[in-house]
């Protein structure tokens, strides 16, 4: 029908499957995440190490490139270690990333009130939380598990079978440690801006639940003579599970399994968060 | 994007199809919401039937409560509802695609444009994107936001986001139309506009109508139907026509040549008469028909230029209906 007819009609045409309807959340969010050129750099710069290991892994197979240049060849060796760098790096830049676009996501649709939009329609809050979740997990996944993996791809093509049979586990491990932080990531940012409906005020306090988290829990820790303080702190639960993750040697005032408890149980307030936020009208008993 | 192949229907359901005219729009059936201790809506019984119905009543009534519960949006706590034939409890998702809905609050995404934003809607509905961005064109259109289409929705006056409301509620085509206060806020041109709009939608017979309004002459202006609500009870419900026809008790005369005499006559007969200048306004007494007076106003060569049944106004049914 042309445009030029103001009446009201009526529309007979077909519809789309129910499933696909958070995908159109998904294609809205995204792009409104990329308009702004600050978010968009931003997402650039997150591919700088990426690219570094890279190249690193290219030079650790060309020693001899290596000696030309005067460097210490024993430095780059590519191991646990080498990907467990690389999921710190990539994670903290994660952080930074779901800090300025994580909170854009369900703040402007509960400061202006359009949840009730969403939900009068055939759409879930569920597949609201998934479609809006499904923007932040796609975003992160390209800068975490992904990259790391085709670094994973690379060293193996050029180590050959044998070293991929034997660092077969650290692919699970960057999958794992990967969707784990961008569980916590997604769903602290999408809690947080329904709870306060306020863009800056969300980004700020993720940044502060994340920093000031770790300093609260050092104080708890100094005051009590106490270690249990880190429970507070979510980077080092996290840094505990990755260590765990990576097999890596160092320390950790925790278990693991406490760790993952833990984080798992943040995951729980959040989503409790979310269910008691995300919804068309709030009840006041 | 895939595509259902039968036509007009989400979720493998024909949810667009024309509910059968007998199919009252919406029937409570005992249904009670509670919030906490508090009974919002009380055992409400009513079939709703017609074109367009008002809620009416006063402030904190219920009218946003039973809109919000029949979206689903609120659990009853008693009883049920069907709207168009579908069980509130069990087949929200089916009521929720059938349903066009204009909230009474704010509600926009202020970043979006209007014509990406109602596009949006209506691919949440389940168009597909290329019908939803024709229909988001055309609805934008339809209620006069067609040159303010591209900008965003936070630089809208609060009469352009009103618009841009009904905008994205008639986008997809539903077969009800939802408007909780949709003239709230409006200036009285932007509320004859809005007022206007909604009669051209309803007479365009294509959709039904539940308006929500606490402003009567809002519901008499576009309903046929009206369910006044009062403290969370029924309070009074009818077809607003039959209501006025039904009240044909109270006159109004234009009389030439009368005296004195005409009005104590028709008194007698136990009717209360108020006269000014040569107009007699009067109440008939019951067993009192109109040939009585034309027979009385003969035998006194009284002749009646204009008699007119004085048709009951809303604020007369509401006053009445809000009587303890």
């Amino acid at each position: 029908m042309a445009v030029y007819r103001r009446t009201y009609t009526s529309y007979s045409g077909p519809l789309t499957p129910a499933w696909s309807r958070c995908l159109v959340l998904f294609r809205y969010s995204r792009r409104n995440l990329f308009r702004s050129k600050l978010q968009t750099a931003l997402f650039v710069l997150c591919f700088f190490y990426p690219l570094l290991c890279l190249l690193s892994i290219y030079l650790a197979h060309n020693l001899s490139f290596l000696e030309k240049l005067g460097a210490r060849t024993q430095l780059l060796s590519i191991d646990n270690k080498f990907f467990f760098y690389f999921m710190n790096v990539q994670g903290a830049l994660g952080f930074v990333l779901t800090a300025f676009t994580g909170p854009g996501l369900i703040s402007p649709d509960m400061a202006n009130g359009a949840l009730p939009l969403y939900f009068c329609r055939p759409f879930s809050r569920a597949e609201y939380v998934f479609g809006k979740a499904s923007v932040l997990t796609i975003v992160l996944s390209q800068i975490t598990w992904i990259p790391g993996l085709i670094l994973f791809a690379v060293q193996a093509s050029l180590a050959g079978p044998g070293w991929t049979s034997d660092h077969l586990w650290i692919a699970g491990s960057l999958i794992l440690s990967s969707f784990l932080w961008i569980a916590i990531l997604s769903l602290l940012a999408m809690a947080l801006s329904a709870w306060v409906k306020w863009r800056v005020v969300a980004g700020a306090l993720l940044l502060a639940v994340l920093f000031f988290g770790a300093g609260f829990a050092q104080a708890i820790n100094a005051v009590m003579r106490t270690q249990s303080g880190h429970f507070l702190d979510i980077v080092y639960l996290m840094a505990t599970v990755w260590n765990s993750l990576f097999r890596m040697d160092s320390e950790r005032a925790m278990s693991s399994a406490a760790a993952w408890i833990a984080l798992l149980v943040y995951c729980g307030i959040c989503l409790a968060l979310l269910v008691r936020k995300v919804r068309a009208y709030e009840v006041i008993k | 994007m895939h595509t259902d192949t039968q036509s007009g229907a989400a979720d493998g359901t024909s949810e667009q199809a024309v509910a059968a005219p007998q199919t009252p729009v919406v029937e409570l059936q005992g249904l009670s919401v509670r919030f906490g201790k508090r009974e919002i809506l009380k055992n409400l019984v009513c079939s709703l039937r017609g074109r367009s119905i008002g809620l009416l009543g006063p402030n904190g009534a219920g009218k946003s409560t039973l809109i919000n519960t029949l979206l689903g949006f609120y659990k009853p706590s008693d009883g049920s509802a069907r709207v168009l034939g579908h069980d509130i409890r069990t087949e929200t998702r089916r009521i929720r695609a059938l349903v066009g809905y204009m909230p009474e609050n704010d509600a926009f995404i202020s970043k979006m444009s209007a014509v990406s934003f109602v596009q949006m809607m209506a691919e949440l509905s389940g168009l597909p994107p290329s019908a939803a961005l024709e229909r988001a064109h055309e609805a934008l259109f339809c209620v006069g936001l067609a040159e303010a289409r591209y900008r965003e929705l936070g630089t809208y006056s609060l009469g352009m986001k009103q618009l841009a409301k009904l905008a994205q509620a008639i986008a997809h085509g539903p077969r009800l139309l939802i408007l909780d206060e949709p003239t709230n806020g409006l200036d009285p041109s932007a509320r004859q506009r809005m007022i206007r709009m909604i009669r051209d939608i309803r007479d365009g017979r294509q959709l039904q109508i539940v308006l929500c309004s606490h402003l009567l002459r809002d519901v008499e202006d576009t309903c046929d139907g009206v369910l006044i609500l009062n403290q969370g009870r029924i309070a009074h419900y009818s077809n607003l026509e039959e209501e006025r026809k039904a009240n044909k008790r109270f006159l109004e005369l234009e009389l030439y040549g009368a005296n004195g005499d005409f009005t104590t006559a028709v008194e007698k007969l136990g009717c209360e008469c108020a006269t000014t200048a040569n107009r007699l306004k009067m109440i008939l007494a019951d067993g009192v028909e109109i040939r009585d007076i034309y027979r009385i106003a003969a035998e006194r060569d009284v002749r009646i230029r204009r008699l007119n049944f004085r048709r009951d106004t809303l604020e007369d049914i509401f006053l009445k209906a809000m009587e303890p």
